[in-house]
């Protein structure tokens, strides 16, 4: 990934903020740019989220895409947060056989991944259970 | 709206075709499909292609004015529609669209992927940018990891098991045994299946559709103009596409496709039928998990009961609704931008009565569904015989 689409999203991948509609009061994370309930009427701004919330679904993986192949096997999850929105993210700091629909998490901030020995160090949010 | 029939089709072989290039294929599948519809090249009026990444496959963009090119075909115009996986079922209906309107009369509708040119890592990388690369891939997301996450939560919702997913795989390469054109003439049991090397849990290596080389060709024409080419027209009845968020953890649901069920509306109502007039589907079931999940959604069983009728064997050829004659994506192979106009053969072969050993006997009306990376597009279309 390009240095400049990494770098525009560092407020969103380090501190989660997302954005909320003033309108309908739903939260959105990654953040949207128009409420798709609202669309016109819809008012977006920033909002951060609490970073709390439940294992929706999961799947151990073993085959990783290409920048992941030295963290295998990792878990990937879909947590449902308590702001509302659902976010995909890695589970940390577990043994991937203890994870269960329903566990709860919070959210953390961890190394992603880099770009080389020289390059980019990519840093975001994982799931880390409570 | 004029009534839109298939005069013809053509299907190269199936598989990692290294000896043959991507324009040798679509010249091979459209030969076949303008000698089978015994048209004159000149009578052709556009071409649709679907294709998922020449870019990122052979780094060849701009394959609409290539193809048209090595075709033959110029100047006709020739359009690329882009859908991910489901690309070939998107230049389908554009074709059908530009012939019910009227805008031109004999079109062509091809799909096309060459994925074996690149090492397997770099294939798999460029079938993962049909997942949100930000939201989803950046943060460890592959595609399998995706259907695995659909997967995992059916099986919490309904009590779908890996041994009923597996069953899906072993169905298809059984039809895909009476297939010339598919990739794998090899049968499975379960137990290869469940001792296949894991991919992303709960899916294994055989719960994956494979990597695969291959074009695909319909024509169409007015129905009224049909009979003039062939004795054996079939009736494009419905179509039906649909859109959803791109990300998967933006849905309300993991366990179904609301794209299909919305293109699936659309297109039952089209052709005023229903899921129970059906008598065969081809569906896209680039993982174990997407087969049950989409004859849920496209309404051939209750939510939740895809992994049951498919152990009951009412999927498999001779079952009440036989799903993917073919050998499916699993079976037969997936090059992802002809997946779409592969499934319109099939279901044209078997109406015509010229499936072979897996012809459905007596079958009258087909169904085939499309998908585009986890589910943000979907696109259904049901066939009738038009004698």
């Amino acid at each position: 990934m390009g240095v400049p689409r990494f770098w525009r999203e560092i407020p969103n991948r380090y501190n989660l903020i997302g954005t909320k509609c003033k309108n309908c009061n739903k939260v959105f994370f990654p953040p949207r740019y128009i409420c798709p309930n609202c669309r016109r009427v819809g008012k977006l701004e920033p909002y951060k989220l609490k970073g709390r919330g439940k294992i929706y679904s999961y799947t151990i993986t073993y085959v990783p895409s290409n920048g992941f192949e030295d963290q295998v096997p990792y878990v990937l999850a879909i947590v449902e947060l308590e702001d509302g929105p659902k976010i995909t993210t890695q589970v940390t700091d577990c043994d991937p056989n203890d994870i269960k629909i329903g566990d709860e998490v919070e959210i953390v901030f961890r190394r992603m991944g880099e770009e080389g020995e020289e390059g980019v160090i990519y840093y975001g949010y994982k799931a880390r259970k409570i | 709206m004029r009534e839109v029939a298939i005069i013809g089709v053509g299907l190269t072989k199936f598989g990692e075709l290294w000896d043959v290039s991507f324009r040798q294929m679509i010249v091979e599948a459209g030969a076949q499909a303008i000698e089978d519809a015994n048209v004159d090249g000149k009578q052709i009026d556009a071409m649709y292609v679907g294709n998922m990444s020449a870019g990122q496959f052979i780094r060849q963009e701009h394959v609409a004015s290539l193809i048209a090119d090595h075709a033959g075909l110029v100047p006709i115009p020739c359009t690329r529609v882009e859908g991910a996986c489901a690309s070939g079922g998107l230049a389908l209906r554009q074709a059908f669209i530009a012939v019910a309107s009227g805008i031109h009369d004999i079109v062509v509708a091809a799909g096309i992927e060459k994925m074996t040119d690149i090492l397997t890592e770099q294939t798999t990388e460029a079938l993962a940018t049909a997942a949100d690369q930000e939201w989803e891939a950046q943060i460890g997301a592959t595609f399998p990891g995706l259907y695995a996450l659909m997967a995992r939560r059916h099986m919490y919702e309904y009590g779908t098991t890996e041994e009923q997913m597996a069953m899906v795989a072993v169905k298809n390469h059984h039809n895909a045994c009476f297939n010339p054109c598919a990739q794998y003439h090899m049968k499975i049991t379960v137990e290869d299946v469940l001792n296949s090397a894991p991919v992303t849990y709960p899916l294994k290596l055989l719960d994956c559709s494979p990597i695969t080389d291959g074009a695909a060709c319909v024509i169409l024409a007015p129905a009224e103009k049909a009979r003039r080419f062939t004795d054996t027209p079939i009736l494009i009845a419905g179509s039906g596409q649909a859109s959803d968020t791109i990300s998967l953890h933006d849905r309300p649901t993991l366990t179904g496709i609301r794209a299909t069920t919305e293109a699936a509306r659309v297109a039952y109502k089209m052709a005023g039928v229903g899921p129970r007039d059906i008598d065969l589907a081809e569906v896209h079931d680039c993982f174990t998990i997407a087969e049950i999940m989409a004859i849920e959604d496209l309404g051939f069983c209750k939510k939740g009961e895809g992994g049951r009728v498919t152990e009951q064997g009412e999927t498999a050829l001779g079952g009440r609704i036989p799903i993917n004659t073919s050998g499916g994506l699993k079976g037969k192979g997936h090059p992802v931008g002809a997946t779409g106009i592969a499934q319109a053969v099939e279901i044209v072969q078997q109406l015509r009565g010229e499936a072979g050993k897996r012809q459905v006997e007596g079958a009258e009306i087909g169904l085939t569904h499309n998908v585009g990376g986890t589910g943000g597009t979907a696109v259904v279309h049901i066939f009738k015989r038009g004698d």
